[in-house]
């Protein structure tokens, strides 16, 4: 796999005024009504770049993930992927291509019965050569920490190693990013730990581009940027120090901020002047102890 | 627990009949079965089972695995005998009573369906125990293939056994954890009538029913996001290829159908 190179300032998802909705349907299956699930998202994303998106339940962030990967097409606006128009139903394959995906229930992804054979099934979609694809599914699970176990079956796994392998998969296929629609959520604190490690790894090391959709804060550090989406737009974005400032408004919406932030409001609230862009234990630890 | 369950019989080891191609075994189990069919004396049967054994000595499965798989057709098998041996009507009667007698001819054919049974279900689950599922999918893929321009859906059959094999074990945790969880409520699956516990049953079934297809939905979309767009243009990491020791197998099988043609 192609280390990082240099940082292109060339954008690679770039969505413009996306809309969708879908629609409640009554018994005589006339519509209901319609709900906006994306009402004119506006974003851009870089590659190389590790970006969380974050939105409570029903605010269109996973209706957003799978545009990315034209599982869904936009009702209105554009939607380009490198350059591909991801809203065209011909170009559909190219853009899956591009952008690999990896979903919430680990089991409901894994197509195989020995993990290998998993593994090879997105690079023997493409049509690659048997040579290649036995290099390409080696390397993937090499690079997740899961060579090991690649005789065996799925079901012996734990939810963090299945997710893994999930994500093996993908990047046998060699995609310029990888979505991960809340992939994290059915997992236990381990398998958390291991995934975020998975993505962190592929993102700095190997320049993947990461969009990765959770509630978890304690996540959403770790990004370079921090998109909030609330009720289908673009609420707030920017740096996770940037974002995580604006307490109220995250709280208002219904989203935590991390612990240790709202530690740092309340003390300010309180009448301490702390800097409000303070994140890790360690930094709160050391701009307590210098107020002494 | 339920996990680890192996579905089918596959008896892991390495041995000669292991390493086959898939495909030379399921055609060799065809050779066996239409070889089963042309003998018809004791000695042929003789002929027959020593190949077997001489089989499964190579396969290197114990025999007594082999006749496990015997129990679950005990029923038919003494079903079969005892239909053939009752309503013979030629030969000599031996004795009779009332309107069921019992000729010497008839306990001849009796005597070889059993063992005609027997060979078959033995010699067949010799398939099964030595290939693994996946190996199995793949033979039968490979196989149909020249079928496809007739309209047999080669690939989609294969695919369907493989997906079927990968959710059987993850349906029946999930039946377990759903029992559970009725009974912790109150839920009475073993008292009663046949009836009243099939009626038990229904609350099982019904959430059972939507999480596979829930789980199907899920799973067709993580295949979509994967290309996946049929058999069309796919390449497989794992090429089946025929070996020495398959050549070897199918002169073993050509010498078997003509003895036993002969016998």
């Amino acid at each position: 796999m192609e280390k990082k190179d240099s940082l292109k300032n060339n954008n690679l998802i770039e969505a413009k005024n996306i809309v969708f909705e879908y629609y409640n349907y009554d018994e005589n299956g006339e519509k209901k009504d319609t709900i906006k699930a994306l009402n004119h998202i506006n974003l851009s994303i870089e590659e190389g770049e590790f970006v969380v998106i974050l939105g409570h339940n029903g605010s269109g962030k996973s209706t957003f993930a799978k545009h990315l990967n034209a599982i869904l097409t936009p009702k209105e606006g554009t939607l380009f992927v490198r350059g591909i128009d991801a809203t065209k139903e011909e170009n559909v394959w190219d853009v899956r291509k591009e952008i690999g995906m990896v979903f919430q229930n680990p089991d409901n992804q894994i197509v195989a019965t020995i993990i290998e054979e998993d593994v090879a099934f997105g690079p023997e979609n493409l049509g690659v050569e048997p040579a290649e694809i036995r290099k390409r599914v080696d390397e993937a699970l090499e690079t997740v920490g899961m060579s090991e176990y690649k005789r065996l079956s799925p079901n012996q796994l734990s939810g963090g190693q299945k997710q893994r392998i999930a994500i093996a998969g993908v990047i046998a296929m060699k995609p310029k990013c990888i979505v991960f629609d809340e992939s994290t959520a059915m997992l236990d604190p381990i398998g958390r730990r291991q995934v975020m490690e998975t993505m962190q790894k592929l993102n700095k090391e190997y320049g993947i581009t990461i969009i990765h959709i959770t509630h978890y804060m304690q996540e959403a550090i770790l990004a370079d940027r921090i998109v909030v989406i609330e009720k289908g737009e673009v609420l707030l974005q920017g740096t996770p120090k940037e974002v995580f400032k604006e307490v109220e408004l995250l709280k208002r919406i219904g989203l935590d901020v991390p612990d240790t932030t709202y530690l740092m409001y309340l003390l300010n609230q309180e009448g301490f002047n702390f800097e409000s862009d303070l994140l890790t234990v360690e930094e709160v630890a050391e701009a307590i102890w210098q107020s002494r | 627990m339920i996990r680890n369950i192996t579905i089918g019989q596959y008896y892991p080891t390495s041995s000669s009949v292991h390493e086959l191609d898939p495909r030379t075994k399921i055609l060799i189990t065809f050779i066996y079965i239409f070889g089963l069919f042309f003998v018809n004396s004791f000695i042929g049967y003789t002929f027959v089972a020593l190949s077997f054994f001489g089989a499964v000595k190579l396969s290197k499965v114990p025999l007594k695995f082999i006749l496990r798989g015997l129990k679950s057709i005990m029923f038919i098998l003494l079903f079969t005998v005892a239909l053939n041996m009752f309503f013979t009507r030629t030969g000599n009667t031996l004795f009779a009573i009332g309107f069921i007698s019992i000729t010497d001819e008839g306990l001849m054919i009796a005597a070889k369906m059993g063992i005609r049974l027997i060979l078959l279900i033995v010699g067949s689950s010799l398939l099964t125990l030595t290939t693994s599922p996946i190996e199995l999918t793949d033979g039968i893929e490979s196989l149909l293939n020249p079928f496809t321009k007739i309209g047999v859906p080669a690939h989609e059959i294969a695919m369907m056994m493989s997906i079927s094999l990968r959710f059987i074990p993850i349906l029946l945790e999930e039946t377990d954890k759903i029992m559970k969880a009725q009974m912790a409520r109150g839920a009475d699956f073993e008292s009663g009538n046949i009836i009243q516990r099939a009626k038990a049953m229904i609350p099982i079934m019904v959430p059972l029913f939507i999480s596979a297809f829930r789980r199907a939905e899920e799973l067709a979309m993580a295949m979509e996001a994967r290309c996946y767009r049929g058999g069309n243009g796919r390449t497989r990491m794992n090429k089946l290829c025929y070996k020495k020791k398959d050549g070897y197998a199918f002169v073993i099988a050509t010498v078997f159908i003509i003895v036993c043609i002969l016998l």
